[in-house]
């Protein structure tokens, strides 16, 4: 599963993908399994600072994931 | 359906976007447009210049999104958004929506629907690079506000 950080998130963690090949089968897993990494890890990605999208679509907590999706994790958007 | 839906880094020419709305368009009698521009302050601080980063696979997805709930809500004819990514100065335009109706309210209400969801639901976000160094612009309440009252 291919995960991606956008925005401030991505400077924070300095990382903008990894691989992860765990198996979870919702967001709260892979959330959980990303948060693990660490201090860093386990507050930049906080639920309530980030938004998430699975296959480039807005997500929730209990969003299924299969084993080839895209999940990206970023900050609360900004535009327009 | 006419949805014209453009993420570019370059400028655009309003009217050129206007004439596209409204050439050879004898149904609709309404157009709304807003353009959106870069302030040249915030709270703090004095803003020198502005960077858009997106997340290019989602952008376009996440704008038809939007459109097509538009277009479930209200009648209309044509609909362009332009949003623009990358390195931008103060008074530079950023956004564009457009929204051709045979009447005048349907036209009004989407363009406003479509600027509010935007904001909280298309994957941009903005760096502003002041005198104090760059920072990254966090997400308004009022923005939210704005998008939740269309579900009330």
């Amino acid at each position: 599963m291919n995960v991606l950080f956008f925005g401030q998130l991505r400077e924070l963690l300095q990382t903008d993908s990894l691989q992860i090949n765990v198996a979870v089968s919702t967001v709260f897993e892979l959330r959980r399994e990303l948060q693990d990494k660490g201090p860093l890890w386990r507050d930049s990605l906080e639920r309530s600072l980030t938004l998430v999208a699975v296959n480039q679509t807005m997500a929730n907590e209990d969003t299924l994931l299969e084993k080839n999706d895209e999940v990206a994790f970023f900050p609360p958007v900004t535009g327009g | 359906m006419d949805d014209v839906i453009v993420v570019q880094t370059a400028d655009f020419e309003m009217q050129t976007l206007y004439q596209q709305l409204r050439q050879a368009n004898t149904t609709d009698g309404a157009i709304v447009t807003f353009t959106g521009l870069v302030r040249d302050f915030n709270q703090e601080s004095q803003v020198s210049g502005l960077y858009l980063e997106h997340y290019p696979a989602m952008t376009q997805k996440a704008l038809q999104k939007i459109v097509n709930e538009a277009r479930q809500r209200w009648e209309l004819g044509r609909v362009c958004v332009l949003h623009r990514v990358g390195q931008l100065a103060p008074g530079e335009q950023i956004v564009f929506v457009g929204v051709t109706s045979s009447h005048r309210k349907n036209a009004f209400a989407a363009c406003e629907f479509i600027m509010d969801y935007l904001k909280t639901r298309a994957p941009f976000w903005k760096k502003e690079i002041t005198n104090q160094g760059q920072s990254w612009v966090s997400a308004k309440q009022q923005d939210k506000a704005a998008a939740d009252k269309w579900d009330q």
